[in-house]
């Protein structure tokens, strides 16, 4: 069985965002960049099957960007997928959710994959359109929101997470792309042994013309901060002196403290 | 401008936001007509036309017949815009409709531009413009970012069929786990986030929540990461509280969480990052380590 799994790097998001040139997304100078959370869940699942089914069944990791995220790709074969393609695309952050699906699925169409795992949005763009847009495009089945996965090599049972916390579980036949939510699993940690093996596996580098780039939908501008209410009091200094402001605020703002309910 | 608002029905029961569709349409002056896969005995009130399919005879939401149910629609309405809330239903159900329109899709929609819409990124921290490039769009709305509309009177209804083949299948429903902590009635919370940085610094909150004499909650991370349990989580798939105190430890403040804890009567946050979004509706943000300020403030506290 093949199994596909999508990652991208994301920038940390404690980071100072400054808008680049164009204002359509942010600067990237300065910032570090990771694999994006939601992503790290569908690598361990799609390793996970792999080691539970056996076999002949392989894992192949997905990403599309500049080079940095080559140490995306090498995490994720790390973690134990197989090979990795990069799609080496400098402009990827202006590509909007139907170009990057374009990509993905022009990779993925007539190489035989049953499953394709994605995370269920980004963390920095947040669309949770990507993973459905490609199923859309390859005509696969597909679910969202992932917080329980079983796969028989036939069919897929999903439970997806609804609000509250409620799960509607969902069978699924072959192929199909299933986006994943955080919780799924516990994404496992690169060993070194791992790591060292990750360089030594194969890396297929594809440009976006070659794998089917569509034009874009949509167009961003605009990228800037989003202001915070007025009211909020913000305090800095040193923990003491902040402790004593902060008992002290508590106390003329709240009736916590009066109650006799601080011990 | 023509928007064709999709509503959820999930076991019989309407999805109340389907109003913030209705106040999105207001704010945006749009003509609209309704679709929905529903209970013909819940059904919106409102003057238009509702593109109406029994639930009972199409079970409940599968995507591809859904899909097709609303493509129905919109090949009757030819609207501008088909406009969903940003949930479990829009966000599976959007793409796939956007997808055989050909349409750009804008997700989780939370203001108005020319020609454009608004929307969060960097985890509520940034915002941007997204202007769709294609005659039609479909849209997200994030929810509570639109005032409820109040649509009343009686719609036209507009039978809509397709067939019940699918290659999803849903199998059954489960309740969320009850857990038997009850976050929803204390008086002061105090929630641990991913900032804590590991197990151990837990300790800390929920030190801090004694000295308060309060309930320890938890942002997801934390529950998913398995130093609190699950009955603890704070947000849109964990509980939703109002306590008196709420103060955020190490946590960034993104919608899902907010969505449970914004009815708070004072919000104190303590972060090391004085751009996270909590601030958005913290009372007051302490920009610190908690390592060094949680020990620092319980010990005030104490006195
Ligand atoms: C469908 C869906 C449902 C969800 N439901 C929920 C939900 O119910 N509840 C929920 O909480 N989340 C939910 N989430 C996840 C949510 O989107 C966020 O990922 C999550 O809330 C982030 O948790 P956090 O703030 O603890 O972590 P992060 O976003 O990683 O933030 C950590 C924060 O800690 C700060 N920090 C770091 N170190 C320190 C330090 N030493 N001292 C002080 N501050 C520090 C950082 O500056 C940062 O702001 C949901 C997501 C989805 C997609």
């Amino acid at each position: 069985m093949k199994i596909l799994v999508c990652v991208k790097q994301v920038p940390d998001l404690e980071g100072r965002f400054v808008p680049n040139a164009a204002g359509t997304w942010f600067d990237e100078s300065g910032l570090a960049f990771r694999m994006n959370d939601y992503d790290e869940f569908a690598v361990e699942e799609a390793v996970g099957l792999r080691e539970r089914l056996g076999g002949d069944a392989e894992v192949t990791a997905l990403s599309i960007g500049p080079d940095r995220v080559v140490e995306t790709l090498r995490k994720a074969m790390a973690m134990g997928c197989d090979r990795g393609v990069h799609v080496r695309d400098g402009a990827a952050a202006e590509r909007d959710p139907w170009q990057v699906a374009s990509m993905i699925a022009g990779y993925a169409r007539s190489r035989g994959f049953e499953l394709i795992l994605t995370g269920m949005q980004s963390i920095d763009r947040g669309s949770a359109q990507v993973g459905v847009l490609v199923a859309e495009l390859l005509g696969f089945a597909c679910t969202t929101t992932a917080v329980g996965f079983s796969c028989d090599g036939s069919t897929a049972t999903v439970e997806r997470e609804l609000e509250g916390g409620a799960k509607g579980v969902v069978r699924l036949k072959l192929p199909a792309v299933v986006t994943c939510q955080l919780g799924l699993n516990t994404p496992r940690y690169p060993t070194l042994p791992n790591i060292l093996k990750a360089k030594k596996k194969e890396l297929l580098v594809l440009a976006p013309g070659d794998v089917g780039l569509e034009a874009p939908l949509a167009a961003a501008s605009g990228f800037c901060r989003h202001e915070r209410s007025a009211s909020c009091l913000v305090l800095e200094g040193g923990a003491d002196d902040l402790a004593g402001r902060v008992v002290a605020e508590l106390r003329e703002k709240t009736a916590v403290l009066r109650r006799g309910g601080a011990r | 401008m023509k928007a064709l608002l999709v509503a959820e029905c999930r076991q019989g029961r309407l999805a109340g936001e389907y109003a913030e569709l209705f106040g999105f349409a207001r704010a945006l002056g749009a003509a609209t007509s309704l679709v929905l896969v529903g209970n013909p005995e819940e059904l919106p009130g409102f003057d238009g036309r509702l593109h109406f399919a029994d639930a009972r005879e199409y079970g409940e939401y599968s995507p591809d017949v859904h899909k097709r149910l609303v493509l129905k629609a919109v090949e009757a309405e030819k609207p501008d815009l088909v406009v969903f809330m940003h949930s479990s239903y829009g966000w599976d159900l959007a793409p796939r409709v956007a997808a055989a329109m050909r349409a750009a899709q804008v997700s989780e929609v939370s203001g108005i531009g020319e020609g454009a819409f608004v929307t969060g990124c960097c985890n509520g921290k940034m915002r941007r413009t997204v202007r769709p490039l294609t005659p039609r769009a479909v849209l997200t709305l994030q929810p509570g970012a639109f005032p409820a509309g109040t649509p009343c009177g009686s719609p036209e209804i507009i039978p809509i069929g397709t067939s019940t083949e699918t290659p999803v299948e849903l199998l059954r429903y489960e309740p969320p786990a009850a857990e038997g902590i009850d976050l929803s009635r204390a008086e002061v919370v105090v929630s641990a986030g991913r900032g804590v940085g590991r197990r151990e610094q837990v300790e800390l909150v929920r030190a801090l929540a004694e000295a308060l004499g309060g309930e320890v909650g938890a942002s997801r991370p934390v529950v998913d990461a398995g130093w609190l349990e699950h009955g603890r989580q704070v947000g849109s798939t964990g509980q939703t509280v109002a306590p008196a105190l709420y103060v955020a430890c190490g946590i960034s403040g993104a919608i899902q969480h907010v969505a449970g804890m914004k009815g708070s009567g004072f919000v104190l946050a303590v972060n090391t990052d004085r751009d996270a979004p909590i601030g958005e509706v913290a009372d007051l943000l302490v920009v610190a380590d908690l390592a060094q300020f949680l020990p620092a403030l319980i010990l005030k506290l104490r006195v």
